[in-house]
């Protein structure tokens, strides 16, 4: 089953949150993951790797790099659910 | 003396089976309470363990830490930070540069759970799935390695490891670095976090634990004729260092002074102590030779003693070999009989007991003896805290471990 923009969203602030102790309201798609929310590369790939799992896709490392704010994450994790 | 840095305990700081705090802590064992209890999950039956019960941690990390630290930090370092917060506190947060702020924060074992959820979460779903942060939570400099990032310490952070004995090298190798000039405070502890199933059917399997399923607390009984192995424990604790000048400087509180460290190895065998006790014996008296402090001065002696039949007594004959006739003044507190063994962390909790005890001048008690070993040789402070003479005071601190690593810490009144 795919899921809304809106259950990954929402997904990925649980995620996000849990790493960073930010709110998950803090967690909005125009988000910068390393200006704004202060996530550095070892904890965007721990994001990487409970978002695989948690929405049942695989993000590339070649990816990671392109998936600068959160709504781009969303975009692609949503697209990578087809 | 052969040294000329006085060497200060300023801050103390525990998560132990006893309490979330040293204060705590320290209370429950001047009270005599054993931390010991069932496992909570039925290892017994899922995996046929002998042992029932362990030593836990009373307060548990998710009741005092944030919820990203919990993910990031494995078991034995939530408790070495825990631990260091507290102490560095108690020190009363002393403004230093970090570069003249050392760590030294040791674990026996180190990330235990960290390497044995990765395992599993290979076999299960795949590397895919292996966090990044599995080796700096797994690393044994973790938990030093989380302190030193928290409070900048950047004189230096170590992580000496000697199984049991650990708790009580990293003591000992603060008191070095601020002798030897690298530093001015020191935050040094030792931890472990080593209650899962599998190394617990390790020690069971090497016939070291005490198997008293029916009587948990009544378990650890070191002296005792009926001892029969120690029980696991886990916590960590962590004291700041000082060098004298310092702390007089900015005037700060002063528990007692680290005057000796003395260490030596066995050379013997990879678990059991040498039977002479030559090499307990060799770390004592160095240890007393460094802090320029005479056997008649000594009054107190927090043993290393696990409850173990042939330690103990080892351990025992040592202190009476090093001390002579003055061991007869000696009062000798076995506070593993209420914590369980910390493995990693126990030399340092047992220091802070030993700092607690010529501040407060109350050696702690020793529980469950109920009939003491007639073989012996020293005066056990049983059951209720004996009062320790006024005036200059001195006791040791031994500390040995799995590898015939043997650590003596000779403490001094303030």
């Amino acid at each position: 089953m795919a899921y809304s923009e809106q259950d990954i969203l929402a997904g990925l602030a649980e995620i996000v949150s849990e790493e960073t102790g930010l709110p998950t309201d803090a967690v909005q798609p125009e988000k910068s993951f390393t200006d704004d929310l202060d996530i550095d590369s070892l904890s965007m790939m721990t994001i990487v790797t409970l978002a695989e799992e948690k929405f049942d896709v695989r993000i590339p490392d070649d990816e990671v790099k392109n998936l600068a704010t959160v709504g781009d994450a969303v975009s692609f994790i949503t697209n990578a659910q087809a | 003396m052969s040294h000329t840095t006085d060497v200060v305990v300023t801050g103390l700081g525990a998560t132990t089976p006893l309490g979330g705090d040293a204060k705590s802590t320290w209370a429950a064992a001047l009270a005599g309470e054993s931390g010991a209890r069932r496992f909570e999950e039925d290892w017994s039956a899922q995996y046929g363990i002998p042992v029932e019960f362990a030593a836990t941690i009373k307060v548990k990390p998710s009741e005092v830490l944030e919820r990203p630290e919990l993910k990031r930090m494995d078991p034995s370092t939530q408790y070495a930070i825990i631990a260091a917060r507290e102490a560095w506190g108690d020190a009363g947060a002393p403004d230093v540069d970090g570069e003249r702020l050392g760590a030294v924060v040791s674990s026996g074992i180190g990330g235990i759970w960290t390497t044995l959820d990765g395992w599993d979460v290979l076999r299960e779903k795949g590397a895919r799935r292996v966090l990044p942060m599995t080796v700096p939570m797994l690393m044994p400099n973790s938990p030093v390695a989380f302190v030193s990032l928290e409070f900048g310490a950047k004189a230096g952070a170590h992580a000496l490891v000697s199984a049991c004995a650990s708790g009580a090298e990293a003591i000992g190798y603060g008191v070095d670095m601020i002798r030897a000039g690298r530093a001015d405070v020191v935050i040094a502890g030792g931890t472990e976090a080593t209650i899962h199933p599998m190394p617990i059917a390790a020690f069971a399997a090497s016939r070291t634990l005490s198997l008293r399923n029916d009587d948990p607390q009544g378990a650890s009984r070191p002296y005792d004729v009926d001892r029969d192995g120690f029980v696991i424990g886990e916590g960590a604790g962590v004291v700041v260092l000082e060098s004298a000048e310092h702390a007089a400087a900015r005037g700060a509180r002063v528990y007692a002074r680290i005057a000796g460290v003395g260490l030596s190895a066995d050379g013997y065998h990879i678990t059991s102590p040498e039977p002479s006790g030559d090499g307990q014996i060799r770390a004592m008296r160095s240890a007393l030779r460094e802090s320029g402090v005479a056997a008649t001065d000594v009054v107190h002696v927090n043993a290393h003693a696990t409850s173990t039949v042939v330690g103990d007594l080892i351990e025992a004959r040592s202190i009476r070999g090093v001390l002579g006739d003055d061991a007869d003044h000696v009062a000798l507190s076995a506070t593993k009989s209420m914590t369980g063994h910390l493995l990693g962390g126990a030399g340092a909790l047992e220091t802070i007991f030993t700092v607690l005890a010529l501040h407060e001048r109350q050696a702690p008690p020793t529980i469950n003896v109920a009939q003491p070993d007639p073989e012996l040789v020293l005066d056990l402070v049983r059951d209720t805290p004996r009062a320790l003479p006024a005036g200059d005071i001195a006791a040791i601190n031994n500390s040995f471990g799995f590898g015939g690593h043997n650590v003596a810490l000779v403490v001094t009144s303030a």
